[in-house]
């Protein structure tokens, strides 16, 4: 018996230029997951996420989402299980009022005008955008663009959001707003993501590519423990489990300043730590 | 590029004034399209020697600016923006045209002078009418409107993704403006040579940003045409306005209110 919700087999894709985005890439992902796909710039991050709403058609492999492969004909079933959130809100956005766009979606769907209306305000419920309704896009601040994008994407009712960078361009009260909003949902995650902060807060399983390969799959805790792995991945321990850099530049301490400090330590359970 | 900032402020300013309400702005978008049709009709079918004519649109243009409290100003700065264009195409009708029409005292003023000024005024009537038609219904509604009175679907959504990614556009090519002046002294640098390559890097930049929205589009199943719910229904008094409107000025285009005025001044005076 088979109980993953996502399962990526042996998928390759390589552009029209030569490129080889993505080499024999096989993944699965439990329904209810969160799974993080980190990796350094061109890697494949995004090449992988745009096959999972079928963006992008398998060239090799197979991608099963539920227990519909992802094929021409099935792109309507798949998009509407999978939500994807782009990284640039203003490619997301495009009708006239923040209400309208997230109307889009549904209404597609070719829902009753009562069920679209009671999605839509739903929807900017659950992202605390109910203010934003008729303002046009183009007028919102960045945060906001990304909190209207999301309930775009939930207006649809998916079963897994796809999100690319979510939390870049943001201030850091607005990503942690978004953080926190994201660890509220119920789908499926995949987030693919350069913050590895992030990740530490929402993700229990993070993914490793390297050169459109993957270098290791498991639990984010050991992930972020394995210096060596990071380093030849181009990336870099999240920042509250790196060492304080003020207090590590004084020298040696006796016992480290309150708040201060807190050395990384692979027992503590970091990403509990910080959801308070 | 001063030009273009403030074009994209004054294009700010017309979504302000669409938002205000007015009787004018209450009116349904579709009877306003209409009515505006039907004034531009009416404006440009006259003949190219008349002027006295076209001046009762001219009021009807001022009531309607007025009741909708669109300010003069933003009028006429949009008036003079465009003008030079209906220059440019009645500048020879003096030298072509000599063929003397009207004496006002020892002037002899030519046909060319009379239609080129015709023009001019039916260019004002009409961009101005266009341009009051926007102010009071903001430009989504119009094109909602317009697809409701028939236009062609793909029409309507062309005109909606241009309006929205406007302002995007805008704002990327002020950001590739901007860093060629930082980085240009003594106006070296900004000169056609650095130019061409920019607007050519702002055409790739367009076209990769499209490809990604008709991917988000995609995504959220767009199969060719944008629904919206729909607008309101129209009642008995868009109709009464729509019939009201539509009678006066085809009484306006029909007789000649100032002539007729005229000579009934003149009947009184002998």
């Amino acid at each position: 018996m088979n109980h993953s919700l996502v399962e990526i087999q042996d998928l390759t894709h390589t552009y029209p230029d030569g490129t080889e985005a993505v080499h024999r890439v096989s993944l699965r992902i439990r329904n209810g997951e969160s799974v993080a796909v980190v990796g350094a710039n061109g890697a494949g991050k995004s090449t992988l996420l745009l096959h999972l709403n079928g963006s992008l058609i398998p060239q090799n492999g197979t991608i099963r989402v539920g227990d519909v492969h992802i094929t021409k004909a099935t792109l309507s079933d798949i998009r509407r299980t999978v939500g994807m959130i782009f990284q640039d809100p203003d490619d997301q956005l495009f009708m006239p009022t923040v209400a309208e766009d997230v109307a889009f979606g549904p209404i597609s769907l070719g829902l009753a005008p009562e069920e679209v209306e009671r999605r839509v305000t739903a929807a900017l419920h659950q992202v605390h955008a109910t203010h934003l309704r008729d303002r046009p896009p183009y007028k919102l601040s960045g945060g906001e663009k990304r909190l209207a994008a999301i309930a775009t994407v939930l207006a649809m009712t998916p079963d897994i959001l796809v999100m690319d960078e979510p939390s870049s361009n943001l201030d850091p009260r607005a990503r942690r707003a978004l953080i926190e909003l994201l660890a509220g949902f119920r789908q499926t995650k995949i987030i693919a993501t350069h913050d590895l902060d992030l990740v530490l807060d929402l993700c229990e399983r993070t993914v490793v590519l390297r050169e459109g390969r993957i270098m290791a799959d498991g639990p984010t805790s050991d992930i972020f423990a394995a210096d060596r792995l990071l380093a030849e991945s181009h990336l870099e321990k999240p920042l509250r489990l790196q060492a304080c850099p003020v207090c590590s530049r004084r020298g040696p301490m006796t016992a480290p300043l309150p708040g201060f400090g807190r050395n990384s330590n692979p027992d503590e359970p970091e990403g509990n730590r910080a959801r308070q | 590029m001063p030009t273009i900032e403030s074009a994209f402020f004054e294009l700010h300013r017309l979504d302000h004034l669409a938002a205000q309400d007015s009787v004018i702005h209450r009116l349904d978008a579709r009877i306003k399209v209409l009515i505006i049709v039907a004034f531009l009709v009416c404006v440009i079918s006259f003949d190219k020697y008349e002027i006295a004519a076209m001046l009762p649109f001219a009021l009807f243009l001022i009531v309607v600016l007025g009741l909708g409290g669109i300010p003069s100003g933003f009028v006429i700065n949009k008036l003079i923006l465009v003008i030079p264009l209906a220059v440019l195409i009645g500048l020879f009708n003096p030298i072509y045209d000599q063929q003397p029409l009207m004496q006002l005292g020892a002037v002899t003023i030519s046909g060319g002078w009379i239609s080129l000024f015709s023009l001019l005024l039916r260019f004002c009537l009409t961009v101005g009418a266009v341009l009051a038609l926007i102010a009071t219904t903001g430009f989504n509604t119009v094109c909602m409107a317009l697809e409701q009175l028939g236009m062609p679907a793909v029409f309507a959504v062309q005109l909606l993704l241009l309006y929205r990614y406007l302002f995007v556009l805008v704002e990327e090519g002020q950001r590739l403006d901007r860093a060629r002046k930082l980085r240009s002294f003594q106006g070296r640098g900004l000169g056609m040579r650095a130019f061409a390559p920019l607007i050519g890097n702002l055409l790739l930049r367009t076209l990769d940003r499209s490809q990604r929205i008709h991917l988000a589009m995609r995504c959220r199943g767009f199969d060719g045409a944008i629904r919206t719910c729909r607008l309101r229904r129209l009642n008995s008094r868009d109709v009464l306005v729509l019939v009201v409107a539509g009678g006066v000025l085809f009484a306006m285009r029909v007789f000649d209110g100032p002539s007729l005025l005229g000579r009934f001044v003149t009947g009184l005076l002998a």
